[in-house]
């Protein structure tokens, strides 16, 4: 089955996993591409997104499996075409015939990024950078069965504490996203928690590649 | 300001709504644009994106070199409260600027309870409210849609309104204004020249005096303003503007497909129905040209579904040709081909077989009334042999679902009437008794009661509303002559159409309630979460109104209408003949077995009316 590589930015980070499925269902119609469906009662056009993406988070690693009717369109061509058809924001990187199974996806590199409105307070880059050299931080989790709480150091590979300017720090982390699974957003969480003083005005973050357990990057 | 929303949108409940970007929106140089026009749809996004005259006129006014129609939609509460808390001015999706930097606002209305919904707009956009408080070309209102045909309650508000349909006008409304805005016009000067565009009503050309029972004694029109208003209509629809290139909302909106309109206007007659006496004479579209539309549209959309609609796709001629062409195609390119609106007649029902649109939907009809006496006094032509007959074949196909809608409070309306509901009901239990094929699962029969409005334009118009407390009482009478544990019933609230009804016939002195109420929190009444009685409730006290004018008092035929203005093509003659014919109980058969004579074909220069 072919695979798409794509990324989501811009105004298209609001839109959700569900309405991103049903952009590209529409894409694939107008691009010309017949999906093929599934069997059943309700058959659907069989398309996939990898780690659904929460609403807001912008990603530049967004992995889609999808199955076309007959043969004969090129990688290069359902790239193209897909590209003519999809919205501004969301882009196909690359078209290919999918190579890792998604259950091996293990990691993925974020950047959260911490913004101070009336500056970064004094401290606050240092303090951070030593939060996240804790042996344990947790953090609630709101799940679907409430909110539980979570361990959040065991699923951080790595982590770097960027000054980005007088109003911003970046968070460079190496984190688990599938089973376990660390939704980015609990950094930011675990600065609110533990270190009142330096809660940020908006947190914002991006996914930027994924990776095997290897940390070898997934395709 | 992007920034801003940058910070606001993750703490809303579907962002998407908020941003604009989707597949077809018209972005513009903003150079070469010399008419911006806020087109606002008084209602969420949901809502207003699954409008197709909004569809329409949003590609019509973007084909204008010079112009750049952009859209807007009522904010959801959250979203309004983090606006007020960031002092964020309501914007207009395409080009994220604030309605307020626009030269010209535009609302499309298609329903009474969305009146505090336009206020409500414009007090976000930071412009006044009033007319006469907005002296400059700049910010001029304008509104169009079905409520326009009695524009009344937003006189104060609205600089002036474009009656029937827009494809035609609204090109020749906005070039007026690209004109009157290079040279530099008062707004006196563009509102004299805009009211002699056929069909604009300016509704501060006419005086309105009451007498002292607060009935309307006069109609004066000023600055040599017509008496009479007349709708625009469109009369080849062949070859008038359709959109296939549509906006494709990234976000889902409440009817997510693409849409096709068949033909306009309505042969039937139902006596209550503003829309099937409004939007006469009937004009059709070729069965050639629409699959053509349809295949374009779908393969530009991209969309999976397809919607052919009208107030009564059945009685379009040419249905069996155009869905012979298009269920091939739907089958082969995966689309499910949808008809609404289909009546109790044979080939409706070979028709709905071939499209299964019976597995999904199940059935439901209208009889409106639960005698056939009081059907025939609405012209409502739907028997209860028809209602059974379909009934019987879907059972015996396997069917266990029924809905059946009602109003209650209907003219001439007795409790004998009302049981009638609750007879017909069991005849459907019957019918399923003697011919379930599947009586595991039972059968469910939905049975939901509205609180009968009357609306402008229509045989009903000077009828009186029941009261809330009677439409209850009748409710209460029928529900407890169910017994049946398949039988669901759910009566509306009087509350939402008690207002509806104050406003469908309402006059200019209500726009200071409107205003009251909007002041007060009104807003979004078309939602359960939003709609509050009270806060209109205590806005009619405030100003000293009384609702029961406009609902149980009903209108004298003699009685100058404030709607009297607006002539839609229907002849008052004959809304009165229609009327009489009702207390009678004697029907008006379709009008394709004879023209019943109401008028609406004097508006057709070039083509027949094809009822």
């Amino acid at each position: 089955m072919p695979r798409a590589l794509f990324e989501k930015t811009g105004q298209a980070v609001w839109m959700s996993h569900l309405d991103l499925m049903r952009l590209f269902q529409r894409a694939f119609k107008r691009a010309g591409l017949l999906l093929t469906h599934t069997q059943g009662y309700n058959p659907r056009p069989s398309v996939s997104i990898a780690l659904p993406l929460s609403v807001g988070v912008e990603s530049h690693c967004e992995l889609l499996d999808f199955d076309l009717e007959g043969e004969g369109v090129s990688c290069e061509e359902i790239k193209n075409r897909l590209n003519n058809a999809l919205v501004e924001g969301v882009r196909v990187l690359d078209v290919y015939e999918n190579e890792g199974k998604i259950k091996n996806l293990a990691l993925l590199d974020c950047v959260v990024t911490l913004e101070y409105d009336t500056g970064i307070p004094e401290g606050a880059v240092e303090a951070i950078t030593s939060l996240f050299t804790q042996k344990s931080l947790i953090v609630e989790k709101k799940g679907k069965n409430g909110v539980t709480e979570q361990d959040i150091v065991p699923m951080i590979r790595k982590m770097g504490v960027l000054r980005q300017d007088d109003h911003c720090i970046r968070l460079k982390a190496r984190i688990c996203c599938q089973n376990p699974t660390l939704n980015p957003v609990q950094l930011g969480a675990a600065i609110a928690k533990y270190l009142t003083q330096y809660v940020p005005d908006f947190v914002s973050s991006c996914r930027e590649e994924i990776y095997t357990q290897e940390e070898t990057i997934f395709r | 300001m992007t920034e801003l929303l940058q910070r606001i949108l993750p703490t809303v409940q579907k962002p998407g709504r908020y941003t604009g970007g989707e597949f077809n929106e018209i972005k513009k140089d903003p150079d070469s644009v010399r008419v911006n026009i806020a087109f606002c749809f008084p209602d969420t996004y949901e809502i207003g994106m699954s409008n197709v005259g909004m569809r329409i006129l949003y590609g019509v006014m973007n084909q204008m070199d010079g112009v750049w129609c952009q859209r807007v939609f009522a904010p959801w509460g959250d979203m309004e409260k983090a606006m007020m808390e960031h002092n964020l001015p309501l914007w207009a999706l395409e080009s994220q600027s604030p309605v307020r930097d626009f030269d010209m606002i535009a609302f499309t209305i298609g329903y009474e309870m969305c009146y505090a919904n336009i206020l409500n707009m414009l007090r976000l956009s930071g412009i006044p409210l009033r007319s006469k408080d907005r002296p400059g070309l700049k910010n001029i209102v304008f509104s169009g849609g079905v409520c326009a045909y009695n524009p009344e309650p937003l006189a104060e508000f609205v600089d002036f309104f474009a009656l029937g349909e827009g494809e035609d006008i609204t090109v020749e409304i906005v070039s007026l204004y690209d004109r009157a805005k290079a040279e530099g016009w008062s707004k006196e000067d563009f509102l004299l020249a805009v009211s002699k565009i056929p069909s604009v009503y300016v509704p501060s050309f006419y005086r309105h005096e009451y007498a002292a029972d607060g009935t309307l004694q006069a109609i004066v029109p000023l600055h040599d303003a017509p008496a009479k208003v007349t709708k625009r209509i469109v009369e080849d629809l062949d070859s008038a503007y359709w959109p296939t290139k549509m906006i494709v909302p990234s976000t889902e909106i409440v009817h997510d497909r693409a849409n096709l309109e068949v033909f306009r206007g309505c042969i039937r007659g139902c006596r209550f129905c503003q829309a099937g006496f409004s939007c006469r004479p009937v004009r059709k579209k070729s069965p050639e040209v629409l699959y053509r539309q349809a295949v374009e549209t779908l393969e530009d959309s991209g969309n999976n579904e397809i919607t052919l609609s009208s107030l009564s796709t059945s009685d379009y001629r040419g249905l069996k040709e155009l869905t012979d062409k298009m269920i091939p195609y739907c089958e082969q390119n995966r689309v499910n081909l949808s008809v609404p609106s289909l009546r109790a007649d044979n080939f409706s029902r070979e028709l709905m077989e071939k499209l299964q649109t019976v597995r999904k939907s199940g059935l439901t009809f209208a009889p409106e009334a639960g005698t056939q006496r009081l059907r025939d006094v609405i012209n409502k032509n739907l028997s209860e042999d028809e209602i059974l007959t379909t009934c019987r074949n879907a059972f015996s196909g396997g069917w266990n679902n029924v809905k059946l809608y009602f109003m209650l409070g209907l003219p001439t309306e007795t409790d004998e009437d009302v049981l009638g509901i609750a007879e017909l009901v069991y005849k459907v239990i019957q019918t399923w008794k003697e011919h379930a094929t599947n009586k595991k699962r039972g059968l469910r029969v939905h049975v939901a009661t509205a609180y009968f409005v009357p609306k402008p334009h229509t045989p009903f118009q000077w009828e009186q509303q029941i009261t809330p407390d009677e439409y209850l009482r009748r409710c209460r009478l029928l529900k407890s002559h169910f017994y049946s544990k398949s039988i669901e019933y759910d009566y509306h609230g009087p509350d939402l159409s008690r207002l509806e009804a104050v406003f469908a016939r309402g006059d200019r002195r209500l726009g200071v309630v409107i205003e009251e109420a909007m002041k007060s929190g009104a807003k979004l009444d078309g939602w359960d979460e939003y709609f509050n009685y009270g806060i209109w409730f205590d806005a009619f006290e405030k100003c000293g109104i009384d609702p029961d004018f406009y609902t149980v008092r009903g209108y004298g035929e003699d009685e100058i209408l404030p709607w009297d203005t607006i002539d839609v093509g229907v002849s008052k003659k004959f809304l009165q003949r229609e009327r009489r014919r009702a207390y009678e109980a004697t029907i008006t058969p379709d009008c394709r077995e004879g023209c019943a004579g109401c008028g609406a074909n004097s508006l057709l220069k070039e083509v027949q009316c094809d009822a």
